[in-house]
């Protein structure tokens, strides 16, 4: 009986390691591995971190980086101030039907995907889209706007796709906030600011954290949106991996610059944790 | 409803216009691209010239529709080919996984469970190309090696599939555990004293019981490899599935033939999704 126990925990077993080693570790250890490597001619390379210097002695690479960053830091930050008050009005103000008709309608665009979101923007933004030709049948506008390829319309675009890792965990925090307390604040005199203050964001914030963190990595690695409603100069992160992969074959370059981009989602990720006091396993358990 | 809290009118109808608001832009995007699938016009831009099913069944060029674009159809077979495979293979490795972890107690567990979370927190686009970059180091090793070709690890369909499949399996573990956690282990020992064996158990009693989270798992999974975009990009070969079709047309500029195809994909993942919903309700 033990011996069949055992053998089952080994075939169990397998299948996982197979998975996490060979598409998930291998993978990350031969990206890296190639990221050292320069060529010094045909078939042949040096190990160095002379990919990493091209990265930082050549301002473009850095500075799409940190746009790339802060862009997303950005698009979290709004995500969060546009999505928590939904999320309050779900949780606290809506009951029975209505509260479960609001939620599925938030989860609704996701079920589509992120291309024909996106699509949805481009046909609204561009010079000849919707709002050009509304603002021009109001006056408001003389001859067609154009309201594409800014940066504008890549953090629309960004804010709408992410607005559901957002809502959800934050409207199963403030669900769980019993109402009374809410209540006995205001009765001790508190005014609606400080009830939020000491009260709401207290409680929603395993929510917050787990929401933020979702929404800053799926921004960060994004390609679509900033490629698509940001045109050929939205210099977002992704795009530059993509062209040193595909368009210039310059794999080593590329995949310093994957690496790069990994360090940085993952140390959002821990400083996240970290600093809210969080494990992954419950964050992720949330969203 | 939080009662017994005054709130000016002003305020509660500065909110309720606020979320209104809300939902208008959640829905903005998608019933655009539903109404220009039927304008009569060669861009899916205003002005509208009227109503019409050409993007869809039309055979006349200009107005090639849907079901007569061939690369568009073919792209769609092999998005569902990839589908079908990431599912079935991520609800199977995503059911052992679950009886692992919430079965077993081993050294390492909490680090592979840790690990066993990890897809869930790589971009898409850095789990492609490091996927990428390592089947092609294998390849050119066992091609220098054994002068042979080895077609399956350069990019095409399997490197897809076993790119869709390193993060979406996360999914189905982690929703196929939860099921198995709720499971009551008595059933299992009493179908053991009733004479049957240990694997013929858990056939007859615990699958059985953990079928609707797996069907559920395997909803999502197609779901979530019919949408995937960025890993695919990175691994693609020269079967493009729908969304790089769809892609490459977008970057050309767009048809109407786009926004059929976006309205037939948002009808097929509302049906997909209710019954996704509906298993799940019935697993409750």
């Amino acid at each position: 009986m033990t011996d069949r126990f055992k053998l089952a925990f080994y075939l169990l077993l397998a299948p996982l390691l197979l998975w996490l080693v060979l598409l998930i570790l291998l993978p990350h250890l031969g990206m890296f591995v190639v990221s050292l490597r320069e060529k010094v001619g045909i078939r042949e390379y040096d190990t160095s971190f002379a990919n990493y210097a091209v990265f930082f002695n050549e301002p473009l690479y850095w500075n799409t980086f940190a746009r790339t960053a802060y862009m997303s830091i950005a698009a979290t930050a709004l995500t969060l101030l546009i999505g928590f008050p939904i999320a309050y009005y779900i949780a606290k103000l809506t009951r029975g039907r209505t509260k479960t008709t609001l939620f599925l309608m938030c989860l609704i665009p996701f079920w589509v995907s992120e291309l024909v979101r996106t699509f949805g923007w481009m046909i609204l933004l561009r010079e000849t889209g919707i709002f050009s030709n509304l603002f021009q049948s109001l006056g408001l506008a003389v001859g067609p706007v154009e309201m594409l390829y800014n940066d504008a319309a890549i953090m629309t675009g960004l804010v709408y796709t992410s607005m559901l890792f957002m809502v959800v965990p934050l409207v199963t925090t403030l669900d769980s906030l019993d109402d009374s307390l809410i209540e006995a604040g205001y009765d001790l005199g508190a005014s609606g600011f400080a009830i939020l203050r000491e009260i709401v964001i207290p409680h929603a914030m395993p929510g917050i954290v787990s929401g933020c963190i979702v929404v800053f990595m799926l921004s960060l690695g994004n390609y679509l949106t900033p490629i698509l409603l940001g045109g050929k100069d939205s210099l977002w992160f992704t795009g530059l991996i993509y062209d040193q992969f595909i368009t210039r074959f310059n794999w080593e370059l590329g995949s310093a610059f994957g690496f790069l981009l990994l360090g940085l989602s993952s140390l959002i990720v821990f400083l996240g944790l970290k600093l809210s006091g969080q494990s992954l396993s419950k964050t992720m358990a949330q969203s | 409803m939080i009662v017994g809290i005054p709130q000016s009118s002003t305020f509660r109808w500065t909110y309720r216009a606020y979320v209104l608001l809300f939902f208008v832009y959640l829905a903005l995007p998608l019933v655009t691209v539903c109404v220009f699938a039927f304008n009569d016009s060669l861009f899916p831009s205003l002005p509208w010239e009227g109503f019409t099913w050409a993007w869809f069944f039309g055979d006349e060029a200009p107005y090639i529709g849907v079901f007569h674009e061939r690369p568009i159809l073919r792209s769609i077979v092999t998005s569902g080919v990839v589908a079908f495979w990431v599912a079935l293979l991520s609800v199977a490795v995503g059911t052992c996984n679950a009886f692992l972890f919430v079965r077993h107690e081993f050294r390492g567990k909490a680090l592979l469970y840790i690990l066993m979370l990890l897809p869930l927190i790589i971009p898409g686009i850095i789990l492609g190309i490091s996927i990428l970059v390592f089947s092609s180091t294998v390849a050119n090793t066992l091609e220098d090696a054994t002068g042979l070709w080895f077609d399956g690890l350069r990019p095409g369909l399997i490197l897809v599939v076993l790119g869709q499949f390193s993060f979406i399996t996360t999914f189905a573990t982690l929703v196929i555990s939860a099921r198995l956690q709720k499971f009551d282990p008595s059933l299992e020992e009493a179908a053991l004293n009733l004479g049957a064996t240990p694997w013929g158990a858990v056939r007859a009693v615990t699958l059985p019981y953990l079928f609707p989270a797996m069907a559920a798992a395997g909803v999502v999974a197609v779901l979530m490899s019919f949408e995937n975009f960025n890993t695919t990009l990175m691994l693609v070969g020269s079967d493009a599935p729908l969304t790089i079709t769809m892609f490459d047309r977008l970057k050309l500029g767009s048809t109407p033939v786009l926004n059929a195809v976006s309205l037939l994909l948002m009808v097929a993942s509302a049906i997909l999704g209710l019954a996704s919903l509906l298993l799940q309700r019935r697993r409750e």
